[in-house]
């Protein structure tokens, strides 16, 4: 049975037509990785899950329950329940990696300082960084800030994660820890994922199903196994990164 | 020609009624999130310092200044009267009535209003302010409520500096460089100056307060466009509050005489 479920998600900026009816269903505690060229509205289809955008057409459910038209206050009790990881880490630059990644559950919990630093030290751990806790956002690489975004994005053990390309900058190693962890809270947590990713081995370590969104759809979905033997020109030349076949690169 | 110009002038107040609407919501939305708990103690405190104590150097150096170009000119106008004693009351008056609370005000709107702009729509175009929401937090609590406790508690005290600065910039002119009698001086301002005097002008500091962080918290807010978007937000919103300040420091004083 679907978590959530997208029914005829239509989404145009100006004339830019983006998103143009997506349909497409995230079942509870397995790993959906969504694939699609740059700029064909990815981003844009996880801001509608988590509500920062609002859809022109269709709708999104969650359990059964319609989200895309709540008021913005009964949005807010819906996403205690997200975590988000945004393509450009979107840390607050104002504060430390510690109070970054510890934000969520100063706002949302009664622990102490002490306490909240010990869960902080333990997530950043998670994601290979020791010792940063007091560091600006301004002292990290790219990597270490995507790293630092991860841990924030999954400080409160949220029930649905979704990760704006969790590898992109990241060597491979650290790519595969990432996987690891996304596995391991999957299993202990049955944490559901949805991943944006361009990062082909990285899915095929961890996707239950991969969705591929193209030209404003998702026009094929399946397992690994499925997906590998599709046989849609548009998903083989992306699974095989070509530069010639249908999609133009222009 | 004609018809390009009037869609033109059709657009601008398009854009003058909704920038009106969303500056109203967003003065609502603070009102009602600054009265519901929980109160952001810290970040309030945080904004005051920055709003208030960081803008003491400007402000002592506006005041000192004011008063004692003030205290010149005034002595130069009483002076074919012979009414140099007056000197005092003239630069007590203007600084609590007028100078005080719109210099300050006009100084600090350029100095934390445009910093507030640039830091709001620096998190706006870096995606922070959204981040923030998928965390369940409202950002309009977080970010707009403390800056506008902030710029409504500080700017009345920041004006009664600029006075105080003022008034004793005035006497050093007055007495020491233009010889007016020390006693004569203070007497006379003492005389003069009444108490509903420096509240009328902490009335308007108030106002002027509202007026500098909510603007520039809005624009701030709704900046767009990367790097180019968030010099925009910082320019728009101390014009838009320079204007808005002595628009209604004209208004305020007319209701007040
Ligand atoms: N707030 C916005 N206003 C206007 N246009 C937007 C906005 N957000 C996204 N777009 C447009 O929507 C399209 C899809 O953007 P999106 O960021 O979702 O791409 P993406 O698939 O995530 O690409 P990438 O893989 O490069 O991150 C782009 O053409 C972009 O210009
Ligand atoms: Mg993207």
């Amino acid at each position: 049975m679907g978590m959530i479920k997208i029914s005829g998600l239509k989404k145009a900026f100006g004339r830019k037509q983006v998103l143009d009816g997506v349909n497409l269903e995230i079942e509870k505690g397995k790993i959906t990785v969504i694939l699609g060229r740059s700029g064909e509205g990815k981003s844009v289809l996880l801001k509608h899950i988590i509500g920062l955008l609002r859809p022109d057409e269709g709708r999104i459910l969650l359990d059964g329950q319609e989200i895309s038209s709540m008021s913005e206050r009964d949005f807010n009790e819906v996403r205690k329940r997200f975590g988000m990881l945004f393509q450009g880490a979107a840390l607050f630059d104002s504060m430390t990696v510690g109070g970054n990644v510890g934000f969520p559950l100063k706002e949302h919990t009664d622990l102490a300082d002490a306490d909240i630093m010990k869960v902080v030290s333990e997530k950043l751990k998670r994601v290979g960084l020791v010792g940063v806790e007091d560091m600006m956002p301004s002292e990290l690489s790219g990597g270490m800030k995507k790293r630092v975004g991860l841990a924030r994005a999954i400080v409160m053990d949220p029930e649905i994660v979704l990760f704006d390309e969790p590898t992109t900058g990241l060597d491979p190693i650290m790519s595969d820890s990432i996987a690891d962890l996304v596995l391991d809270t999957q299993r202990s947590l049955k944490t559901t994922y949805i991943l944006i990713t361009h990062d082909i081995p990285f899915t095929y370590k961890i996707a239950d199903k991969i969705a591929m969104l193209h030209e404003g759809r998702i026009i094929e979905q399946g397992t690994i196994d499925e997906m590998k033997k599709n046989q849609n020109p548009v998903v083989r030349q992306f699974l095989e990164g070509r530069a010639e076949g249908p999609i133009k690169v222009y | 020609m004609l018809k390009g110009y009037l869609e033109k002038l059709g657009r601008s107040a398009g854009e003058f009624v909704d920038t009106a609407g969303l500056i109203s919501l967003m003065l609502f939305q603070t009102v009602v999130l600054a009265f519901t708990p929980p109160v952001k103690f810290r970040n309030i405190f945080k904004q005051m310092e920055f709003v208030g104590v960081q803008s003491l150097f400007v402000v002592i150096l506006t005041g000192a200044f004011t008063g004692m170009v003030l205290a010149l000119q005034s002595f130069n106008a009483l002076k074919r009267f012979g009414a140099e004693s007056l000197v005092g009351p003239t630069v007590a008056l203007s600084m609590a009535r007028e100078l005080g609370p719109v210099l300050a005000g006009l100084m600090v709107t350029g100095r934390a209003g445009s910093a507030m702009a640039t830091e709001l729509g620096t998190m706006r175009v870096t995606e922070q302010i959204d981040a923030m929401v998928t965390m369940a937090v409202n950002p309009v609590k977080y970010l707009v409520v403390p800056r506008v406790i902030a710029g409504v508690l500080m700017f009345p005290l920041l004006a009664i500096i600029t006075d105080f600065v003022g008034v004793v910039g005035g006497y050093l002119v007055g007495v020491k460089l233009l010889g007016i009698n020390s006693g004569v001086y203070i007497g006379r301002t003492i005389d003069f100056v009444q108490i509903d005097d420096i509240f009328a002008g902490l009335y308007k500091a108030t106002v002027f307060g509202l007026i500098t962080a909510l603007v520039a918290c809005f624009n701030g807010f709704y900046a767009s466009g990367g790097a180019e978007g968030v010099g925009k937000a910082a320019t728009s919103s101390v014009v838009m509050a320079s204007v808005m300040i002595l628009v209604s420091d004209y208004l305020m004083s007319s209701f007040m005489v």
